[in-house]
């Protein structure tokens, strides 16, 4: 199990300052990841979910507490090193897909590298090999307004896989797809859970959705309500396999 | 990495080609009015050096002062008080290289069929000297003719052409005021003066011939005026020194009399005239730059739109793992490019214009390298300086927010 704990969140607060004072989105959030797991996280709207996301994406910093990420504490990173996180470390998939509308699918997948200082060439070839890896080998040169939603969101997952993370952070990663659809890309995630031991963190308010992971931690009003593991039995990986 | 952003921003401008262009444009107009108005003022001041070249240099002309007779004051040379031999001694100063006496007339010339009013100067061979002027053909006349007053004379082209048309007047008789004149050399035109008078419009004599045979006074053996050149520009100042004592002392002055000549000095005449069309280029470059910040402006608005219609991809590319210097060169680049690349087509504007321009209304131009290379310098300075404040913007902002715009 869990060698390591790859995501350590303790006491951690956000709040936004409005004109009526601060509201507060999180409050006092304890939450630890092992390397390898996956989990989802729950609750209603509002409660503070993407919020938790963004601050684990080191897209956003918390108002206090500690944010222990692979190790190193991103609470008292400059911008330049959570960059390189988001970077190295993380891989991100959104609910909108977020892909550049105007470059081609695997410029789209090779765009983290580019950040990460890999030369052309092996830019290029990476990249490919990764849109083969989510099934889209042969797409290299569509825009992604020239495939389905599915695909684009393979195409974003890629995006994320390419520069081997040790978190995929997803957030409503299914929220604009179809049912079926949602069960190709969910297969896809834990498949990548499973066989490359890449940490999943998923956001989602459907339980189908997160039936596929092994955790479930529901958020209500920026608390952290329950946390429990879901039965294996339960799992659909299980089912689906 | 570099190369690669060159490659990300000139897709993004490919993307929105009717915006590049049209930022562009304000950047062309810039530049080619730049390359244009410098050509323009430089060609004005390559006029006026030549014309300055033409007149001769380190040159004095010593006037005749004036008179006063009965309170009537005189206009200067109303007094001939100059003389051949004032000339003379002139020559043998040491500041002073050649010196030429004049004693011009308007008068007709005839040739055959043929005659023209043109301005006969009686002058010595140094004229050529003092001037800057050749001999296009045949040969000066000497200082034998001169000793010997012999009717000789030297043509302008303007006369040559009027008199003679194709012919080759070398050898040939003209007269000038019903004395028959040898024509013994042709000068090489020299073109207009500072004042747009013809100089090629007149015909040199020997003095003495000029004094005794043309233009006789009651005062026999004075001259108009004497031209002088100092050995060098260095010596002007100790030339008119010398001549102004010399002259007093060989005219009988009393140490309080009045100069009854006038020594001025042309070359600082043409000086001023070179300063004052170096002020103007000067200044239409000045004015041509003002549309290049204008230019920069417009690229600057543009940027600041780009920037807030690409805040997504600003967010995704960050959310991927751009730094902030990451997008900060990107945005740079790209106005860069835009300034550049207007610069380009604007120097190729403005370089064609200045050759229209010289070619359909005969315009003097002059495209330096020097005035390109300094539209391109400012062209990408203004280009990193209006391009930073909108890719700063695009660079502060937060990921999360970025990510949140639509």
């Amino acid at each position: 199990m869990p060698a390591a704990d790859v995501i350590v969140l303790q006491r951690l607060c956000k709040a936004y300052a409005t004109a009526a004072g601060a509201v507060p989105v999180l409050r006092d959030i304890d939450l630890s990841i092992g390397a390898g797991e996956s989990v989802a996280i729950m609750g209603p709207s509002g409660s503070g979910k993407s919020t938790l996301m963004n601050i684990l994406g080191c897209l956003d910093v918390p108002t206090s507490g500690r944010y222990v990420l692979d190790g190193s504490d991103v609470s008292a990173m400059d911008g330049d090193t959570r960059a390189r996180l988001r970077n190295r470390v993380l891989g991100f998939v959104f609910q909108g897909f977020n892909l550049l509308p105007r470059a081609d699918l695997v410029d789209n997948v090779a765009l983290p590298l580019l950040y990460a200082g890999v030369p052309s060439a092996e830019r290029r070839s990476r990249a490919a090999e990764t849109l083969a890896r989510v099934g889209l080998k042969g797409f290299e040169r569509y825009l992604p307004s020239q495939v389905s939603g599915g695909q684009q969101q393979r195409v974003a997952i890629a995006r994320a896989l390419v520069n081997r993370p040790r978190v995929i952070l997803a957030d409503e990663p299914t929220g604009n797809l179809d049912t079926h659809t949602s069960g190709d890309i969910m297969q896809l995630f834990s498949a990548l859970n499973r066989a490359d031991g890449i940490t999943l963190v998923l956001v989602t308010h459907q339980e189908e959705v997160a039936d596929y992971a092994h955790r479930r931690v529901m958020l209500v009003d920026g608390r952290i309500v329950s946390d429990q593991p879901i039965p294996r039995s339960a799992s659909a990986v299980e089912v689906s396999r | 990495m570099i190369g690669e952003m060159l490659l990300e921003a000139w897709h993004s401008m490919r993307a929105n080609r009717m915006r590049s262009v049209l930022t562009m444009l304000g950047m062309v107009i810039g530049v080619a009015a730049v390359i244009l108005m410098v050509a323009v003022g430089q060609g004005a001041q390559m006029s006026v050096n030549a014309s300055i070249a033409s007149m001769g240099s380190n040159l004095f002309i010593v006037l005749s002062g004036s008179a006063t007779s009965g309170g009537l004051r005189m206009g200067t040379g109303a007094m001939p008080t100059l003389t051949t031999g004032d000339a003379a001694a002139i020559a043998e100063l040491p500041a002073v290289g050649a010196v030429a006496p004049m004693v011009p007339g308007t008068t007709q010339v005839v040739y055959g069929p043929n005659n023209w009013s043109t301005v006969v100067v009686g002058t010595s061979p140094d004229m050529l000297t003092v001037r800057d002027w050749t001999i296009a053909r045949g040969s000066a006349f000497s200082e034998a003719d001169v000793r010997s007053a012999a009717k000789v004379a030297v043509l302008g082209q303007t006369v040559a052409s009027n008199l003679f048309g194709d012919q080759d007047p070398v050898g040939r008789t003209l007269r000038i005021k019903q004395s028959p004149f040898v024509v013994v050399g042709v000068l090489a035109a020299k073109g207009q003066s500072l004042t747009g008078q013809d100089q090629d419009d007149t015909v040199l004599v020997p003095v003495t011939t000029a004094q005794r045979k043309l233009f006789g006074t009651q005062f026999p053996g004075t001259v108009r005026l004497i031209m002088v050149q100092a050995r060098s520009a260095a010596l002007m100042r100790q030339a008119e020194q010398e001549m102004t004592s010399l002259l007093r002392q060989r005219h009988h002055l009393p140490a309080r009399a009045d100069n009854d000549f006038d020594i001025r000095n042309l070359t600082a005449l043409a000086n001023t005239a070179a300063q004052t069309t170096r002020v103007m280029s000067v200044m239409l470059g000045a004015i041509a730059s003002v549309s290049l910040l204008v230019g920069g402006i417009g690229i600057m608005n543009i940027m600041l739109v780009s920037v807030t219609e690409r805040t997504r991809e600003i967010g995704i590319r960050m959310a991927i793992g751009a730094r902030r210097r990451d997008i900060l060169l990107q945005f740079l680049l790209e106005a860069v490019i835009l300034s550049l690349l207007g610069c380009f087509i604007g120097a190729l504007c403005g370089i064609g214009g200045a050759v229209a321009a010289h070619a359909l209304a005969g315009t003097a131009v002059v495209v330096t390298a020097v005035s390109v290379l300094v539209a391109f310098a400012l062209a990408s300075a203004v280009g990193v300086f209006f391009g930073y404040y909108p890719a700063r913007r695009a660079a502060a902002m937060q990921p999360v927010d970025a990510l949140r715009y639509q």
